[in-house]
């Protein structure tokens, strides 16, 4: 049987492949010269859906659970974000850590009951907690229903920079979501990480040669969750706005999609693929629903023909990892 | 009119044949899901898509639609391109015909999409058979959102049902009778039909080991597409007997799906009497929730399942993984 990934190469190397080097120091040049070219909103925009892409992928391509529910971290961290930054106005650093906390609580519960069931139960599991939690953001008072919590105000980080300057966000931006690429990669390459991915090629074996896979399945999902909480709640701090959008399971797809766009259990896919799809939707969205019929399309093109991804690809062509 | 815990008998029997109608959708296509799943060893996340379509083709064949046809056009001038001429086919078939047409039409629909694409999936992790029919369900879902538009369309109740009698504690409309006492025996049709038939037989054995059931001559490949092409077709007949009560509209499968997954969930899908009778079961405590606590009764489900995980992870009638 093919897995979803790859075996690992399970190299006894220390330090990081030189071509991560090179295409990780290329990613920060172009980021840093982009808001020049491009819109400095497309551009936020699209990282926190990179790293949201990320902390996706972590659970899918190193320990091998298909989340079908992950808008609900994405959604209400975005939500309680919101909340505190406008209603208790607290300053911006700490709306997020709000935010990013209750994604963590939430991946917990989730979590817990989820790896209860494998392989495609897992998936439905999460879809139907995340509808759940979908329903509760539709009738909650604080969330105002279908107007969302509206003219979030982005404040001074530190109290020192003014976040109402797009510079000034997106340099935030960029530190925050590299920082959390860089905290993921390095989860990935640490000890656990390589307990995590003998779950994913072998769970039974990994079980009998004494590791609680249950642990660390439960710690890999809420570490995952998390970081999908910073990505909420950084997009809520960008467009000053949560919505039933973020907490939607059209949401939680288009993570999917993005990750497996990009290559799953590639480094850098989840990143390339959220900036395709992102700017995708961006530029068809006058077409209406036809969005939804290419997304779906592109579905079914990468399962059947293109599971590698792009970054799977290329890393494949050039037989390096990326 | 007498009152049971202190609530007016008669909304609470009605919210319970509410309950009892959305119970016989989930049992129905929970019933869909667990064969596709028995025979393919995967989640088809375009049940609820196939069950719209069911729907939409219901209201096609009375109301008629516009066909799309390519002429080719001759002379010096002819470009290569067809011109799309559209021309309205008008078939004014009733409900009763669309009762037996729809699933058909779904179902065939079903046999395509296993030939072109499912097939190739056999050898993969089941995972892929998820997201390829996610990405199934967004296509048909976004055709059918550009040609008919997001809001619903009505479909009448077939005359001979339009009537309702008065049961004396509630007014029972002949319609929704229906619906639960139909539904109710093709899902034991379907239940005899896999349990107690020969055909049934050979479809769990090939369940249990397809290679042994190949030795013996019987064609595996085709029995597969054939089930994927009866779950689907069951999803199809759900939607027509649906169309009467809830509107037409693309995005009637989408919500209901992930509530049919959870009741997936709660019962398992080892058994598939088990499935007929979460399904029901399920239709009846949401039904139930309406009336005491309606704020819930969206979530109820979701934590029934909740607790279900907690309790017991393999599902109610589940056998453990």
């Amino acid at each position: 049987m093919e897995r979803v990934l790859k075996p690992a190469l399970l190299s006894r190397r220390r330090e990081t492949p030189r071509s991560l080097v090179v295409a990780f120091a290329a990613t920060v040049m172009l980021l840093a010269v982009a808001p020049f070219v491009v819109y400095p909103v497309f551009l936020m925009k699209a990282l926190c859906f990179a790293l949201f892409a990320c902390a996706f992928n972590l659970l899918i391509g190193y320990v091998g659970l298909l989340s079908f529910g992950h808008a609900m971290f994405f959604g209400w961290a975005s939500y309680l974000a919101a909340h505190a930054a406008k209603v208790w106005a607290l300053p911006p650093e700490l709306a997020v850590v709000v935010g990013t906390a209750t994604a963590a609580i939430l991946g917990i519960i989730a979590g817990g009951l989820a790896i209860r069931r494998q392989g495609i139960y897992f998936a439905m599991i999460t879809l139907a907690l995340a509808q759940m939690m979908y329903f509760f953001a539709l009738q909650a008072k604080f969330t105002g229903g279908e107007d969302g919590i509206q003219g979030v105000p982005r404040g001074r980080l530190f109290g020192l920079f003014d976040l109402s300057h797009e510079m000034t966000m997106y340099a935030c931006i960029l530190v925050v979501v590299l920082g959390g690429f860089l905290v993921i990669y390095r989860i990935i390459n640490s000890p656990f990480g390589e307990v995590l991915k003998a779950i994913r090629e072998n769970e039974p074996r990994t079980v009998s040669l004494g590791y609680k896979t249950e642990r660390y399945k439960l710690v890999a999902f809420v570490l995952s969750a998390t970081f999908a909480g910073l990505a909420g709640s950084l997009n809520a701090l960008v467009f000053q706005l949560a919505s039933l959008t973020d907490v939607h399971w059209t949401m939680s797809g288009d993570v999917v999609l993005m990750t497996l766009l990009g290559g799953l259990g590639t480094v850098f896919g989840p990143l390339i693929g959220a900036f395709v799809i992102v700017a995708m939707e961006n530029y068809l969205a006058p077409f209406g629903q036809w969005v939804l019929v290419i997304q779906g399309a592109i579905f079914v093109v990468c399962v059947l023909v293109f599971r590698r991804g792009i970054v799977g690809e290329i890393a494949h062509g050039l037989r390096v990892q990326l | 009119m007498f009152e049971i815990f202190g609530l007016p008998a008669q909304a609470l029997f009605s919210q319970l044949l509410l309950g009892l109608i959305n119970g016989s959708f989930y049992a129905l296509l929970s019933l869909g899901l667990a064969v596709i799943f028995g025979m393919l060893n995967i989640i088809n996340f375009s049940h609820g898509a196939q069950y719209m379509m069911g729907a939409f083709a219901a209201y096609l064949l009375l109301n008629g639609f516009d066909l799309p046809i390519p002429q080719f056009s001759q002379g010096p001038s002819a470009s290569w391109l067809p011109a799309i001429v559209f021309k309205h086919i008008d078939p004014g078939l009733n409900y009763w015909w669309a009762l037996i047409l729809a699933p058909i039409i779904v179902g065939m629909t079903g046999i395509v999409i296993e030939r072109l694409f499912l097939k190739h999936l056999r050898n993969l992790d089941p995972l892929y058979g998820l997201l390829l029919t996610f990405g199934l369900a967004l296509v048909i879902q976004g055709l059918f959102q550009n040609v008919y538009g997001s809001s619903g369309l009505p479909y009448q109740v077939p005359n001979a049902l339009r009537e309702g009698r008065h049961l004396g504690f509630m007014y029972l409309p002949n319609y929704r009778a229906w619906v639960i006492v139909f539904s109710l025996l093709v899902c034991l049709t379907t239940w005899f039909a896999i349990e107690r038939t020969r055909l049934g037989s050979y479809l769990r054995a090939a369940t249990e080991n397809p290679i042994l059931v190949r030795a013996f001559g019987i064609n595996v490949p085709r029995m597969i597409t054939l089930t994927y092409g009866i779950g689907v077709g069951l999803a199809g007949l759900a939607g027509v007997m649906a169309a009467p009560i809830y509107n037409v509209s693309p995005l009637m499968g989408s919500d209901l799906i992930i509530v049919v997954f959870a009741v997936v969930v709660i019962g398992g899908m080892g058994s598939i009497m088990g499935a007929i009778l979460t399904g029901f079961a399920l239709g009846i405590v949401e039904g139930l929730t309406k009336v005491f606590f309606p704020e819930a009764s969206n979530t109820v489900i979701f934590v029934i399942m909740a607790i279900v995980l907690l309790v017991r992870p393999a599902g109610l009638f589940g056998r453990t993984a």
